[in-house]
């Protein structure tokens, strides 16, 4: 029977990699490392797994040692935060470059500077041209679901890419929040066992991973089949999301869609703040405003077809950011790629971006509200003074 | 805030276990079936600073993420920051404090001028000196506001401390934890 229970999201992410049992955890154990990393090696401690933890000496060398692990053939999961990723970025193209399954969490938080902990999406946004799928999470229900699935599109035969499990830092990895946690066995089985293609530690036939490629070489027909992956990843996260849903209940797509059909106005937004604004979403419903809401679960690969297909009845669509691209007017990532698809549209609603919540912000309901009554204002009129408010900030 | 999630904000010093009993208040609602959430006031925490930590409690599932600003019920584990913080910030008319205090909940209304609002005390830093040996109000506060809002009854928190506390402390601490709840249920003043 699965259990609910009460978790804070950093162990929701724990009781996931316990189900999972990698092979290898390579991981760096402070600052800015969060609890994932801890819990773990208390379940490694007390025999609940069998993973080899790697203690390294930075989140380069995590990074690295997730590497090295993988192109072995090992099943392998890190976890990391903030300046933590920054500091994995050359190596964050290395295994996708190597196509290597790894499976990263990542509680997202801030880059300095000013020195600060607290929850954006600068860290992974910064990470999203470095060919990894990318999964956010709303709660610590999702973000455990979302890493089991993890697994197993990252290690899908027509994908074979690493995979970056978004959770929002403090809002969800460091509060308890109810969650329902399936069965060892089930999991086990939708899990699987992992047979790696080629791997490096087969002396019958050793294979040469990494090699240097050249002018002379295939390095752009191998980016070319990279990118072939990431599409074929997208119909992998619907393939494995079905199967999930057998065991789980729960259903999960490129994006949750809520009260959206009839919506005049839309609301795009990632994370944690999509519950908040589900909230304001309903009761604003409730007073006659005809508003939906589009949850992006996965913003790599970015669903273009289906966003625009999904946006392509309402009037405006207020497009929230947690990180900024500081490209100006361009706005925010989301808003950016949200506009970039509707590019080839002869019909295009209108399109507003508010950027919020950045180094930890509170986003309360009453800010959601005004943004929607904003964007309300902008198609009322048909037309937008600026494309970019920035919710929230201080006078 | 939604009428149907009640909001609770802990005022504490580091140290005092309040995170502790906004998480166990939540492990308490889900043995309620309710649903619920608790989280601190994010941030570093060094002991005998002023923190928050926050809980929301429902029947319905909770999807709000935002901080909680409006809270209907307010407890201050640490009387001396009724002086220092704006421990009434958000909270609206009638709604309900639990102070741990030696004194009678007229008289901190006085102290306070907190007529519009609903005030209980429970001297808890002395329960938790006399059943602990040490300052540790958390439990006795607990215990307070389980009987202020009736979620758990008197043997259920019981039953429950004996089992949360049970994988972790030793017999002394976990039979102390159980008295220091026991007197708070039995001296909490101003409940109607």
């Amino acid at each position: 029977m699965p259990k609910t229970v009460a978790l804070v999201g950093t162990d929701a992410v724990a009781e996931a990699m316990r189900q999972i049992n990698p092979d290898v955890v390579p991981a760096y154990p402070i600052t800015p490392q969060t609890a994932i990393v801890e819990s773990y090696a208390e379940m490694v401690a007390n025999g609940l797994v069998d993973s080899e933890m790697i203690n390294v000496e930075s989140e380069h060398s995590a990074m690295s040692a997730a590497i090295g692990a993988a192109a072995a053939g090992a099943r392998v999961i890190t976890a990391t935060s903030s300046q933590g990723l920054a500091l994995m970025w050359e190596m964050l193209y290395i295994a996708s470059g190597m196509r290597l399954p790894i499976v990263m969490a990542n509680v997202n938080r801030s880059l300095s500077a000013p020195i600060n902990i607290h929850c954006d999406h600068s860290d992974s946004m910064g990470a999203r041209d470095s060919g990894w799928i990318q999964l956010f999470s709303e709660n610590a229900q999702e973000t455990y679901d979302n890493m089991l699935q993890a697994v197993r599109i990252a290690e899908h035969p027509d994908v074979l890419l690493p995979v970056m499990v978004l959770l929002d830092g403090f809002i969800i990895s460091h509060s308890v929040d109810r969650l329902e946690l399936l069965d060892d066995d089930p999991v086990k089985k939708f899990i699987g066992e992992w047979t790696p293609r080629l791997p490096l530690l087969d002396a019958q036939e050793p294979p040469c991973w990494g090699a240097f490629d050249g002018l002379g070489g295939y390095f752009f027909e191998f980016k070319r089949a990279q990118i072939e992956g990431m599409r074929k990843a997208a119909d992998a996260v619907r393939q494995v999301a079905a199967e999930f849903a057998e065991i789980s209940g729960r259903r999960y797509d490129f994006f949750e869609s809520h009260r959206m059909e009839d919506a005049e106005l839309a609301v795009v937004a990632l994370g944690s703040a999509a519950g908040t604004i589900r909230t304001v979403v309903d009761r604003m419903r409730a007073e006659g405003v005809p508003v939906g809401l589009i949850k992006l679960r996965m913003f790599r690969p970015f669903p273009v077809q289906e966003l625009v297909a999904a946006l392509s009845k309402v009037r405006g669509v207020g497009i929230f950011d947690r990180s900024e691209t500081f490209a100006g007017e361009l706005g925010g990532p989301v808003f950016v790629e949200t506009r970039a698809s509707f590019y080839e549209e002869p019909k295009k609603p209108l399109m507003h971006n508010f950027v919020y919540g950045l180094g930890g912000r509170d986003l309360p309901q009453d800010l959601i509200r005004q943004a929607i009554l904003t964007l309300d204002g902008y198609v009322q009129k048909g037309t937008q003074d600026k494309t970019v408010t920035y919710l929230g900030l201080r006078d | 805030m939604d009428c149907n999630v009640t909001e609770i904000r802990w005022h504490a010093r580091g140290g005092q276990g309040a995170v502790t009993a906004a998480k166990m208040l939540a492990e308490m609602a889900l043995s309620k079936g309710l649903y619920f959430q608790a989280f601190p006031e994010y941030g570093p925490e060094r002991m005998g600073a002023p923190i928050q930590c926050f809980n929301r409690l429902s029947g319905e599932p909770i999807h709000t993420y935002c901080g909680v600003t409006s809270p209907s019920i307010v407890v201050i584990v640490d009387p001396t920051l009724c002086d220092v913080v704006d421990f009434t910030s958000g909270l609206a008319p009638g709604g309900r404090i639990a102070v741990n205090t030696g004194e009678c909940p007229d008289t901190v209304k006085e102290k306070y001028n907190l007529h519009d609002y609903q005030v209980c005390t429970v001297d808890a830093t002395r329960i938790s000196m006399e059943c602990l040996g040490r300052a540790m109000p958390n439990v006795p506060m607990l215990g307070a506001l389980l009987k202020m809002t009736g979620l758990l009854t008197e043997e259920e928190a019981i039953g429950f401390i004996s089992e949360y506390f049970g994988h972790k402390f030793p017999e002394k601490v976990i039979r102390g934890n159980i008295a220091a709840l026991q007197a708070a249920f039995g001296e909490v003043q101003g409940l109607e």
